[in-house]
């Protein structure tokens, strides 16, 4: 039983990370109705943003210290939030009138783009991400080995949650991305600066990529510029598995499959761990096409 | 229809130009140039598994520079010309053709990968270009023919050689395997392992996978430590290891772990630091071996790319310079009598031990078991092949 | 596009290739080799073009199917030792016939949840599928898995590439521009619209995914007996997007358009490359003043799928200006 909890936040702590990014992915589909395959690697470089601030901002706060961490993740979430908006203004907004599968091809060949580079000026080298947070001894509590770094991703996922269900449900241009989202022609119509809201998804959506990012590379202190692919394609399997363009559905998503895969290769067999969100994926929209929480589009003629 | 002409026309003559300047150029005379030897590398310089492409791009660089500040080969400088293969499936085969074909190369330098130096291996059999490979150790690869050397292990000796170790060193009973199903390098160590740990009496408590890549292992390290082992064996890459360690400490798993020459990199300790404290693996040459190779080695590595050199640097060093010393032996650049001076290779003294070339073409070596201690690694033992 | 003269066109392509071939000794084995890519990225492209552009489906799994196509062929002819010219030609078109046929089925695999699923849902399904071949052939031990597996005849060649490439050419075109066909485009058009008009919309949507993921599997055989080693990973998802992206620059539902983009990015790398190289070209230093283009090639192969795709995003090859705006 203790190695079925084990396993179990274990799985949980991977799922959250999935679900920060796959909001991210859900939250520009359900404005734009595309898929923003570069959200990987803006991820990757909200990692990158972190591993090369950290020298900088501990000449201000010393690092590893809450006050650091939480100053290397805003500045991080910030850097990323400015570089989706110049994504999307350079490379998608051209494109807005276009069929989606041009646009498609930009966002891999965005994705691309930034997987090179990073490569040419990052170099291919996995790199050490710095310790940003103080490491709390492991806490056990009959047998189950908890350490302190899956306590705040699920801390920290569910703080950025909430901030975002506020910002989405409660404020001006929360209402303007829900208008957007269902009607972007009316909602023009109706006043909505529709280029303002896109540019503000984008943002939010970067900046919480960002975030995924740093409390990945806290957890898995590894960083390359190829780390975004895996994670974003999981990801992108969570948001579509949850319902795309659904925001709670996204986060269950990622909990679902990081739950599953590690439950499954803890005790069936770790073989086929890749093939296994994509079977659940399969399977889950066999019986519900348009995901667990979407809304049926109903056709119209 | 009549829109498309012009385009259609274009791409034809594209066509036909690449087709002619394609058929002019084999006709230079194999190893062109009148002052330069013409060597062909291909590596994974971009891609999935770029890091260990460029440091063997690197190990081969050095070798080739230091050969021609000394005056290089038969009078001529060497030329190495490099190829990125991208980390892809189908590039190797179409970069060691231009090389062998459009370029003249009178030998092949390359793959890390296997599945890679695989795919090469037949191009430049048929065109009896000999290719030495750095680091590719599935004993399938020389097989492939007699113009294909390598200057490494191969798995089935050094599973042998960890598989003893962890029974009459470390004296384990029960031990975990976490094998990297990507990489057939990881899957091939592990097999060898797991038949020579099982034929001396230990027994396999555990067997898990992951894709390299990965990040996350703590699935697989919490089934591991259900299964009790007393020690882990991870032949994989230091991009997994690092993390692995980390992880499993975080588990709460204090056995021992350790693994073959994929850990060999400054990256490993960097990464897992004070999580690896007692961990071993067996690499090619201890850094505090004080052959005079090995020293002259990692000093010029260090003040031309401001790093420590790895394993993979280390055999892309060895591959280009035991290879230049065949041209020299033979002193002449033909495929066939480069080859003939290779098979006859004996103790050459490279950075990664001395090598004599065995009847199979691969490098027969000794392996040196090193532990982790205090972040470095300590020499433990030297085994014979 | 007007395929009148397909039959002609078809006969003509296929005694190009064997004349071709009986050449083949005489011509650069890098470039021949590189031949054999255009020829296989043709029938890719073309293929999958069935099925994301006639069809208005989305399928990212396209180097899955070709994954089934080579591993089926190859195993076939690694049963046999070497052979008289005519005993290998018989045994390769055989092995061909089946790893399409194999694939196939995998398209049918593939074709059935398109019934329920469309759009955005529909690729990361196609996806999936291609992802979980890749992993199953990872863990079959009987064909390498992830080692890969060694093809022991190299019986590709310029006739077999090209004769193929011109049948998937002259299939999927007569078959779309037949009275039966114009069923594809109307599914893609107005799904709705087609149903109310009596056309068995599901029947075009298996279908297509069926007859692309056969020549998919052919290409995948045409594949496995040219570069004679295939290992899972070469068939992931990223070479599924490298044909999905020949087929929008292409301009999608443009046979013509697609094979020629299938031509231009096969080249493109290729070019990349030789300018990288230029310094061994005469008169010019051993400084590599290109040098750079070699380090940052791949950099510039994705800025370029950007750029294009925004000075032409209704593919480079398109007769009409733009293509229709929904």
């Amino acid at each position: 039983m203790t190695e079925f909890f084990q396993q179990l936040i274990n799985g949980l702590a991977f799922g959250s990370i999935l679900a920060l990014i796959a909001i991210g992915y859900t939250m520009v589909y359900g404005i734009l109705r595309f898929i923003n395959f570069a959200h990987g690697d803006v991820f990757m470089l909200g990692a990158f943003a972190g591993f090369y601030l950290a020298p900088k901002i501990a000449t201000v706060f010393p690092l590893p210290s809450i006050a650091g961490a939480i100053a290397v993740l805003i500045v991080s979430m910030l850097i990323c939030a400015a570089l989706g908006v110049a994504i999307e203004r350079l490379a998608y907004r051209p494109l807005r009138k276009r069929p989606k599968l041009t646009v498609l091809i930009t966002a891999i060949g965005v994705s691309l783009f930034i997987e090179y580079a990073g490569q040419f000026f990052f170099g291919a080298a996995p790199k050490k991400f710095p310790d940003i947070l103080p490491v709390l001894p492991i806490t056990k509590i009959g047998g189950l080995s908890l350490n302190s770094n899956q306590l705040i991703v699920l801390a920290v996922t569910l703080i950025l949650l909430v901030a975002l269900r506020f910002i989405v449900m409660k404020t001006k241009i929360g209402t303007a991305m829900r208008a957007v989202s269902f009607n972007p022609e009316a909602a023009a119509l109706m006043g909505v600066n529709t280029d303002v809201v896109i540019s503000f998804t984008f943002a939010l959506g970067s900046a919480l990529a960002a975030a995924a990012g740093i409390l990945w590379a806290v957890n898995y202190p590894s960083i390359d510029p190829l780390m975004g692919i895996l994670p974003g394609l999981k990801a992108f399997v969570a948001a579509v598995l949850g319902g795309i363009g659904n925001l709670p559905g996204a986060a269950l998503g990622g909990l679902i499959i990081g739950v599953t895969e590690t439950l499954v290769s803890g005790y069936i067999s770790s073989t086929y761990r890749d093939a296994i969100a994509f079977a659940v994926l399969i399977l889950i929209l066999l019986v519900r096409p348009s995901g667990l929480l979407g809304k049926k589009e109903i056709e119209k003629v | 229809m009549n829109i498309l002409r012009p385009s259609i026309i274009c791409t034809v003559a594209f066509t036909i130009a690449g087709l002619l300047t394609g058929c002019n150029k084999p006709s230079s005379v194999p190893g062109a140039g009148d002052d330069t030897i013409k060597v062909g590398e291909f590596a994974s310089l971009t891609g999935s598994e770029a890091t260990f492409g460029q440091s063997s791009h690197n190990g081969t660089q050095l070798a080739v520079d230091e050969i021609n500040a000394a005056g290089g080969v038969l009078g001529k400088k060497i030329q190495l010309l490099t190829e990125d293969d991208q980390s892809q499936a189908g590039q190797s085969a179409t970069v060691v053709r231009k090389l062998i074909s459009s370029d003249g190369v009178v030998a092949i330098l390359g793959e890390v990968a296997s599945s890679r130096s695989l795919e090469a291996a037949p191009i430049c059999q048929q065109n009896k270009i000999p290719m030495i490979s750095p680091s590719s150790t599935n004993p399938r690869v020389t097989e492939v023919g007699d113009f294909i050397f390598r200057v490494c292990f191969i798995d089935p000796f050094q599973g042998t050689v960890m598989a003893n170790f962890a029974r009459k060193t470390l004296k384990l009973q029960n031990v975990a395997v976490l094998t990297d199903v990507k990489s057939d390098y990881s899957v091939g160590l592990a097999k060898f392992f797991k038949e020579g740990f099982t034929t001396t009496g230990g027994k396999i408590a555990a067997e898990q996978n992951y894709s390299g890549g990965d990040k996350d292992f703590n699935a697989q390290l919490t089934s591991i430590k259900a299964a009790n082992p007393d020690g882990i064996f991870v032949p994989g890459y230091y991009t997994e290891v690092g993390l692995i360690a980390l992880q499993a400490k975080q588990l709460g798993l204090t056995i021992p772990i350790f693994g073959g020459d994929g850990w060999e990199s400054p990256s490993l300790v960097q990464i897992g630091g004070a999580a690896l404290e007692g961990d071993y693996f067996s690499t090619h040459f201890s850094p505090q071996a004080s052959t005079p190779a090995v020293q002259n080695f990692v000093k010029k590595y260090e003040a031309k790319f401001k790093d420590a050199p790895d394993a993979m640097a280390a055999l892309g060093y060895d591959s280009a310079l035991i290879l230049a010393d065949a041209i020299k032996k033979t002193g002449s650049t033909d495929g066939t009598k480069i080859r003939d001076a290779l098979a006859a290779e004996k103790d050459f003294p490279g950075a990664s031990g001395n090598i004599t070339i065995d009847a199979n073409r691969n490098a027969s070596k000794p392996a040196v078991i090193l532990e982790i201690k205090n972040g470095a690694f300590q020499y433990v033992q030297t085994v014979a092949p | 596009m007007n395929f009148r003269h397909a039959k002609t066109f078809l006969l003509g392509a296929i005694a190009l290739g064997f004349l071709a071939s009986l050449f083949a000794d005489r011509i650069n084995p890098y470039w021949l080799f590189i031949f054999y890519d255009i020829g296989i990225s043709i029938v890719m492209a073309v293929s999958l073009n069935l099925i994301n552009g006639y069809t208005g489906q989305f399928s990212l799994g396209h180097a899955g199917f070709m994954a089934v196509g080579a591993y089926s062929s190859a195993v076939i002819t690694n049963q046999f030792g070497d052979l008289s010219f005519l005993a290998a030609n018989g045994i390769f078109a055989v092995a061909l016939l089946a790893g399409g046929l194999a694939a196939a089925l995998a398209g049918l695999l593939v074709g059935i949840p398109s019934l329920r699923l469309r759009g955005d849902y529909l690729a990361i399904v196609t996806l999936g599928f291609g992802e979980i071949i890749r992993v199953i052939l990872q863990n079959m031990d009987k064909v390498g898995g992830a080692r890969g597996l060694s093809v022991m005849h190299g019986w590709t060649n310029l006739f077999w590439t090209f004769g193929l490439a011109a049948v998937t050419v002259y299939v999927v075109a007569s078959l779309v521009n037949s009275t039966y066909g114009r069923g594809f485009i109307a599914v893609r058009d107005d799904e709705v619209a087609a149903e109310a008009m009596g056309i068995n919309t599901t029947k075009y949507k298996v279908t297509a995914f069926v007859v692309g993921a056969f020549f998919a599997g052919i290409a995948g055989g045409l594949y496995a007996h040219s570069k004679q080693f295939i290992t899972p990973g070469g068939f992931g998802f990223m070479q599924s997007i490298a044909f999905v992206v020949m087929v929008i620059l292409g301009g999608m539902g443009n046979t013509i358009g697609v094979i020629l983009a299938a031509i231009l990015l096969t080249l493109l790398p290729e070019g990349l490359r030789m300018l990288s190289g230029i310094e061994h070209l005469p008169g010019l230093t051993a400084e590599r003043p290109l040098g750079w283009i070699g380090d940052t090639r791949m950099i510039i192969y994705s800025l370029l799928l950007i750029v294009l795709m925004l000075t032409r995003p209704q593919g480079l090859f398109s007769l009409k200006k733009s293509s229709v705006q929904k």
